[in-house]
């Protein structure tokens, strides 16, 4: 049992899969800023976003079905949003028992904010499909964050797998041995206090094998040299065709957003 | 002759393609011992999650103890086969050697007092009822897997799996595991690469190679056929 | 199999600009005094330590238990690494694991990590910290302390955190305040009942095999807490506090969220240009859409045919 399913990064010759990963990390903040600052309404705004977008995971390669699957991990949270449907305040589109209209702000409102977090996620699915996670890496340490946290998610996740492959184990267990019992009477399962506690030993065993596991890595980095500080290979410089990718994409964006500020 | 385990052309493929077990028939008399052998990415793993039903099945058919392991039987087969994984760790996860014992008594329903007995029968049958009240997290991996060996005990099933079972034990863990698997009454099916313990514990043996079941027969005939240990990575 | 176990992590597009930015500041700032903090407290182990922890804090939240028809209480964790790493090392942790699951897998946005960062892995210590260390100052030393303090500061730490969640979307104008925290306060405060008995069987766990991690705890030095303690304590009141009244005069939070929405707002459309009405019937809305909609279509087919191309070169 492997869970190398968890890595989300695909392969493939594509110009996107090859672009400089700092450079892909910065205009994919950008463009979810500027689906952020695109105003309710602006309908031909989200349009040209949402062309952009899909060009860009054309040219990935990896299909557009892929990301709309991927996409729909936002959907749930969208509930959140339905309430504005019927209390911003606005000419009636629909009247609905209880009391309930269904306003046209309100259904602006909400369409947009539907938009602008599937559009956005979009994005970040592309990004991480796109860029494998040792690039994402150093990207986040040419963007400046502290090496220290650099140095901690790396190690996290090199051991990602190996814990997430442990928990399955568990799980994998504890099924095996979740029977019923040779009188077809009894109710299997037991008391619903009993599985939760179940679960924290499996938590909590989880946590101090980790404990001790983090021990032993401790005792091999040093026996390699590792004395607190983190060296690290310098970055190398962006070359020249990825700041014209860069210059492109933000000047693309910076244009989307002129339009959006000066229509609406 | 009623078996214990009936396997009828049982075939899976992973997700990726990866022809995992093909065409595999064999059946296990009550009381018998076998084990399987082959070398690592053989199918023996495979095999053995099918058997309770973990992986569910996509051809063929398999029976344990007159049930079918699919669907609604599943519950209860997870009962009669008891699945001792290679890491005790992932089998011992509570605070205490009796609350992992009870585990799968307490799942089923059972009443307090039937819990305890079962905990304690199943203790006695591997020899460590002094440990009831001790910290599993504190044993010695021997001990671990004598422990885990309880936790599918007290579900009384009608065969043991065990997944490489002496797997980094000392040779006095090793022997003593090697004695207690030697006395338990149950049928069991052994996945292992420690060829010395086959040879003296268990009569019948299992090769799988690549995802087939390459041969079937009395121990001591297969261990001394060069050719076909040499065929399929084993060595003595 | 590795969603978000908890409705917790907000994507992008649910909070305004100026909410997300005001988030990102405060998260900053607290998980650089917990980078400093931590590397005086541990040192140089502290990268293996808090590196493996958040993988299996990571790893712990598919840990589940079914609680009735289909539905199943998970871990979200902030609580148990608090108790065991003391408030600054579970900032760490907590923020490791926030920011991989929306950097890799996108449960949360990117755009508002600075607010996700807030609610799960500053406030989620925060509020456990004190709580568990005043019940356990109650109990004196007693066991009982460790399970009842770990189980409270696990319900509380995810209710604070749900409640924040509510003020966030809320403030950003995305759902009504009366509506958003007593949803999410009441769906909480049962994902909590879970959060706690899974952190007190995971605590009676380390209470049998590891009883030192939790007496003054080697892995947590017991070093001046202060600004925990009074932070989180503030923060935990004022969100307990401000709640009923928000939701109960939801018209003050809905003013604040027309101020810090200006940036998304749409503006009074007078620097229109198009005119009004190009076709009769058809408003210069429906046209700009129309346009945008034939603008983007060539864009998609542009790329289309400019993949399409290199493929074909490459394969020549």
């Amino acid at each position: 049992m492997h869970a190398n399913f968890l890595d989300p990064f695909q392969s493939r010759p594509s110009l996107v899969h090859s672009l400089d990963a700092r450079v892909k990390v910065v205009l994919v903040v950008a463009f979810i800023l500027t689906s952020a600052l695109t105003p309710t309404g602006a309908w031909p705004i989200y349009v040209m976003l949402i062309a952009v977008i899909f060009s860009a995971e054309i040219v990935s390669e990896l299909g557009l079905a892929f990301y709309m699957k991927r996409a729909l991990l936002a959907i749930p949270f969208v509930l959140a949003a339905l309430p504005v449907l019927f209390t911003i305040p606005g000419p009636s589109l629909l009247s609905l028992p209880f009391g309930l209209q269904l306003t046209q702000p309100g259904l602006e409102r909400f369409i947009s904010v539907a938009l602008k977090s599937w559009i956005s996620i979009q994005a970040a699915v592309l990004l991480a499909s796109t860029t494998p996670f040792p690039d994402i890496l150093v990207a986040l340490r040419a963007l400046r964050l502290p090496r220290l946290l650099v140095a901690i998610i790396g190690l996290m996740w090199r051991y990602l797998f190996v814990m997430v492959d442990e928990t399955l184990r568990l799980l994998r267990a504890r099924s095996a041995r979740s029977a019923t019992a040779a009188n077809p009477a009894l109710r299997p399962g037991g008391k619903l206090t009993w599985r939760a506690r179940v679960a924290g030993g499996m938590a909590g065993s989880l946590f101090l094998r980790s404990l001790e596991r983090s021990d032993r890595i401790y005792n091999a980095m040093l026996a390699r040299g590792y004395d607190g500080e983190i060296h690290s290979l310098p970055v190398p410089a962006v070359p020249p065709s990825a700041w014209a990718a860069l210059t492109f994409g933000l000047l693309l964006l910076a244009f989307i957003i002129a339009i959006g500020r000066l229509i609406y | 002759m009623s078996c214990v385990v009936e396997v009828e052309h049982l075939s899976f493929s992973y997700p990726d393609g990866h022809s995992a077990l093909n065409d595999v028939t064999f059946s296990l008399g009550h009381g018998q011992k076998v084990a399987l052998v082959g070398p690592n990415g053989a199918g023996k793993s495979t095999l053995l999650l099918h058997l309770n039903g973990i992986h569910p099945r996509q051809s063929g058919s398999i029976r344990v103890s007159e049930l079918d392991v699919e669907g609604k039987n599943l519950p209860r087969v997870r009962a009669l086969v008891g699945l001792v994984f290679q890491s005790p760790d992932d089998q011992l996860f509570s605070p205490t050697v009796f609350d992992d014992v009870a585990f799968g008594p307490i799942y089923q329903g059972l009443s307090a007092a039937e819990v305890h007995t079962r905990v304690e029968e199943a203790l006695e049958m591997v020899h460590m009822e002094a440990y009831i009240r001790r910290v599993s997290h504190h044993l010695s991996v021997g001990e671990k897997k004598r422990i885990a060996i309880a936790t599918v005990l007290s579900m009384k099933p009608d065969v043991l799996i065990l997944d490489e079972p002496t797997a980094g034990l000392d040779p006095r863990a090793r022997r003593s595991l090697i004695e207690l698997l030697r006395e338990l009454p149950q049928s069991m099916i052994v996945a292992t690469h420690d060829l010395p313990m086959v040879r003296e514990l268990l009569p019948r043996t299992l090769v799988m190679d690549g995802g087939l079941l390459v041969a079937d027969g009395p121990t001591a005939e297969l261990l001394s056929d060069p050719a076909l240990l040499h065929d399929h990575g084993l060595e003595m | 199999m590795f969603a978000a176990p908890l409705p917790m992590h907000i994507p992008d597009g649910f909070l305004s600009v100026a909410v997300s930015i005001v988030f990102w500041v405060i998260s900053v700032i607290v998980i650089g005094i917990s980078l400093a903090r931590v590397n005086r407290d541990l040192g140089e182990r502290q990268v293996p330590v808090m590196g493996v922890l958040a993988a299996a804090i990571f790893a712990g939240q598919m840990l589940n238990f079914s609680v009735t028809g289909g539905t199943s209480g998970h871990l979200l964790g902030a609580a148990l690494a608090t108790i065991l790493l003391g408030p600054w090392a579970a900032v760490l942790v907590m923020t490791c694991v926030v920011a991989i699951q929306a950097l890799i897998f996108q449960d949360g946005g990117l755009l508002v990590l600075g607010a996700n960062l807030f609610n799960m892995a500053i406030l989620g210590p925060f509020v456990a910290y004190p709580v568990y260390k005043l019940i356990q100052r109650i109990s004196g030393g007693k066991p009982w302390g460790v399970f009842v303090g770990g189980g409270v500061a696990a319900w509380a730490s995810i209710l604070v955190a749900s409640l924040s969640c509510a003020f966030q979307i809320a403030l950003s104008g995305t759902s009504p305040a009366n509506v958003a925290i007593p949803a999410m306060a009441g769906i909480h405060a049962l994902i909590g009942l879970g959060e706690a008995l899974i952190t007190v069987g995971a605590l009676s766990l380390v209470y049998a095999a590891r009883r030192d991690l939790l007496q003054t705890g080697s892995a947590q030095p017991v070093r001046n807490n202060t600004a925990v303690w009074v932070g989180g304590s503030l923060l935990t009141l004022a969100l307990v506090i401000l709640s009923p009244l928000a939701s109960s005069n939801p018209d003050g939070l809905e003013w604040v969220a027309e101020q810090a929405g200006f940036l998304e707002t749409a503006r009074d459309p007078s620097y229109n240009i198009i005119p009004d009405y190009v076709l009769p019937g058809i408003s210069n809305e429906a046209t700009a859409t129309i346009l945008a909609g034939v603008v983007g279509a060539f864009i998609v087919l542009a790329a289309a045919l400019a993949l399409a191309y290199a493929r074909r070169k490459r394969s020549a």
